[in-house]
């Protein structure tokens, strides 16, 4: 039996919706709840040499900052009430590849992300985070509008 | 440049410039390549002692590490593919970046003008002697880059960064608190040396190169960089896009150019199979040119040894294998293990030298253009045989040597200031001071005539060789260690790629 519901925070309104809905869900359910937030990074970037220097404080500096602004506020808001069980991740890395494997390794009945509500136009160029996502998952995507 | 007045006060600028620094040059020049003259070979063939130190480097690890670098190959490409990076680790530098940053530093004019100078001196002969000498120098660079992540130093504030100077006097230490103090001095050497090879080689030889062919693709002496002033000029605005970004910290001009470099380097590499594929008759008498020419080259270029000479000293000069700079470049990995980006670096030197390299090496002897005696060899000799083929390939290879010479700069800057800062301590002064005094070489490089920049550039970036492969015979003993050890494990199964560990 999967024991949570994992949900990907970005930080935008449709992310705190989406958010919502899954505490619904968790509670329905009797699961955990795993917010989760990604910072963008990927593995084969180019870097300058005195970027690489400062790349730990870096790393640090912006797991503080995804948790301080993005995370905290949200976990907060949800706790209030004290009948969850909640847990807060900041991950580095490509958003929906570490979306998929948060989900395997919190063992999620499903994933729920917000919408961003993005042009077509852009979404053909930069793609999104909801439509790799759901080429990538094992387990069913919930988009929040 | 249009009164003529101005232009007299122009000309005379770059000619002072150059008459103070020839001399200079000269004078260092000598001493550095110090050389045996061999006048029983030929008449007029030398040996530099200091090309004998590297190569020698070169043989004794790969001999003493038994082929560590032919060994380390696949294990170095499952490494980069992050097979065995742990996903916790994500954000921090992969070995990917760690080996792409030192690339960009090294991958510059050595490849380009390098090879050429190598190849009008020493008949294409040189080019095998090059390759050997890259695959020799794979080792000294997986043995540098190992300790280079083994004693490197993490700051309090959390930044990680290492080198030689950091290996020479942590690793040495570690050995015998005598051999502590020499370490200490052999750090200090190095840094000196280091600093020396930054605006050297680093950069007064790349603005150099650069204005070379900024100016001929503009109609060369005639065209509208062809003014007497026009190199300071060059030199001047090379400058400003150098501070722009290590004074002004604007980071997105440095981002363009990361992003460009590797993108230049694959047109290059596709521009030389160009030239290559459009002379695809003439390819096995160009291959059995360069073999057969290692050994007995004709007349004028000096015997076997001038030949071998030639082939090691470009080589030497274009991989940067035995200095010490990629060690810098490399070790703020994250690793557990040291010995994984001494496998990751032995890739440096073959892509620089044993492919793009030998690519500009077969592009200029299929076309013959170094056997062009009306233009100085360099760049242009390469541009030539570019142009042999397709006529706007010499504008494609000018952006690619400015972008390369770039970016080449800004990784000299950073080993430049590490050394600055090793030897007079963290500060904003030592900081401001070196990154000024860099991009003032910025302009007298640009200014300058090729001999003397060339000279310099060389002696200064070789004798970092001296302290640092002395370091490295005393550590071989722990780079042994580490590698063995590492290994061992990874046959042992104890270390998993990441997909397979439980």
């Amino acid at each position: 039996m999967p024991e949570s519901i994992l949900v990907g925070l970005d930080g935008s309104e449709a992310s705190g919706r989406a958010a919502d809905a899954a505490a619904d869900a968790a509670r329905r359910h009797g699961l955990r709840l795993v917010l989760a937030c990604v910072v963008p990074w990927s593995p084969y970037s180019f870097t300058t040499a005195e970027e690489n220097e400062r790349r730990p404080v870096e790393k640090e500096r912006e797991a503080a900052s995804a948790r301080e602004r993005v995370l905290d506020p949200v976990v907060a808001r949800l706790s209030e009430p004290g009948d969850l069980v909640i847990e807060g991740v900041v991950r580095h890395g490509h958003p929906a590849e570490t979306l998929v494997r948060l989900a395997r390794e919190h063992d999620a009945a499903w994933i729920t992300v917000g919408r961003i509500g993005q042009s077509r136009v852009r979404t053909l160029l930069f793609g999104s985070t909801p439509t790799s996502l759901i080429q990538l998952s094992p387990v069913p995507v919930l988009v929040v509008p | 440049m249009t009164s003529p007045s101005g232009s007299l006060l122009a000309a005379t600028f770059d000619e002072r410039v150059d008459g103070f620094f020839a001399p200079v040059s000269d004078v260092i020049t000598t001493i550095v390549f110090f050389a045996v003259p061999l006048d029983f070979i030929d008449e007029g063939v030398e040996l530099p002692l200091i090309v004998v130190w590297l190569v020698i480097a070169g043989l004794f690890f790969t001999i003493y590490l038994r082929g560590f670098q032919f060994r380390a190959f696949r294990h170095a490409i499952q490494l980069i593919r992050g097979r065995y990076d742990d996903p916790r680790d994500a954000g921090e530098v992969t070995h990917f970046q760690a080996l792409a940053t030192a690339v960009s530093g090294t991958v510059g004019l050595g490849n380009i003008a390098g090879v050429a100078v190598a190849i009008s001196l020493g008949g294409p002969g040189a080019t095998l002697w090059m390759i050997i000498a890259g695959l020799l120098g794979m080792c000294t660079k997986g043995v540098e880059c190992t300790l280079g992540v083994k004693y490197r130093n993490v700051y309090p504030d959390g930044r990680v960064s290492g080198g030689p100077m950091y290996y020479l006097t942590k690793g040495l230490r570690e050995r015998s608190p005598r051999l502590g103090t020499f370490g200490k001095v052999l750090a200090v050497l190095f840094c000196i040396f280091t600093l020396g090879g930054a605006v050297g080689g680093g950069n007064m030889f790349q603005a150099n190169q650069a204005f070379s062919q900024a100016q001929s693709v503009t109609g060369g002496a005639d065209g509208p960089l062809g003014g007497g002033g026009a190199g300071a000029i060059f030199g001047l605005v090379l400058a400003l896009l150098v501070g722009a970004v290590i004074i002004g910290g604007i980071r997105s001009i440095a981002r363009v150019t990361d992003k460009l470099v590797p993108f230049m380097a694959v047109f290059y590499v596709i521009a030389c199979l160009t030239v290559l594929f459009a002379n695809l008759t003439a390819i096995p008498d160009a291959l059995w040119a360069i073999v057969s020419q290692a050994f007995s080259p004709e007349a004028g270029y000096g015997g076997i040894v001038g030949v071998l000479i030639q082939g090691f000293r470009r080589a030497a000069f274009s991989n940067e294998a035995g200095l010490g700079s990629a060690a810098i470049a490399h070790s703020a990995v994250k690793t557990e293990h040291p010995a994984t980006e001494g496998h990751v670096a032995v890739l440096e030197p073959f892509i620089d030298t044993v492919v793009i390299c030998t690519m500009t090496a077969l592009a200029i002897v299929i076309t013959g253009t170094y056997l062009d005696e009306a233009s100085d060899p360099g760049v242009q000799t390469t541009s030539a045989a570019f142009e042999s083929v397709v006529g706007w390939f010499p504008i494609v290879l000018a952006v690619a040597v400015i972008l390369f010479a770039y970016s080449t700069m800004l990784a000299w800057s950073y080993y430049g200031l590490k050394a600055a800062t090793y030897l007079f301590g963290e500060s904003m002064v030592v900081d401001r001071t070196w990154k000024l005094v860099f991009c003032l070489f910025v302009v007298i490089g640009a200014s300058s005539t090729l001999d003397a920049v060339i000279g310099f550039s060389d002696s200064m970036i070789f004798l970092m060789s001296l302290p640092n492969i002395i370091g490295l015979y005393l550590l071989a003993r722990v780079v042994k260690r580490e590698i063995t050890g590492y290994r061992a494990r990874i046959d042992s199964g104890e270390i998993l790629p990441v997909a397979e560990r439980t």
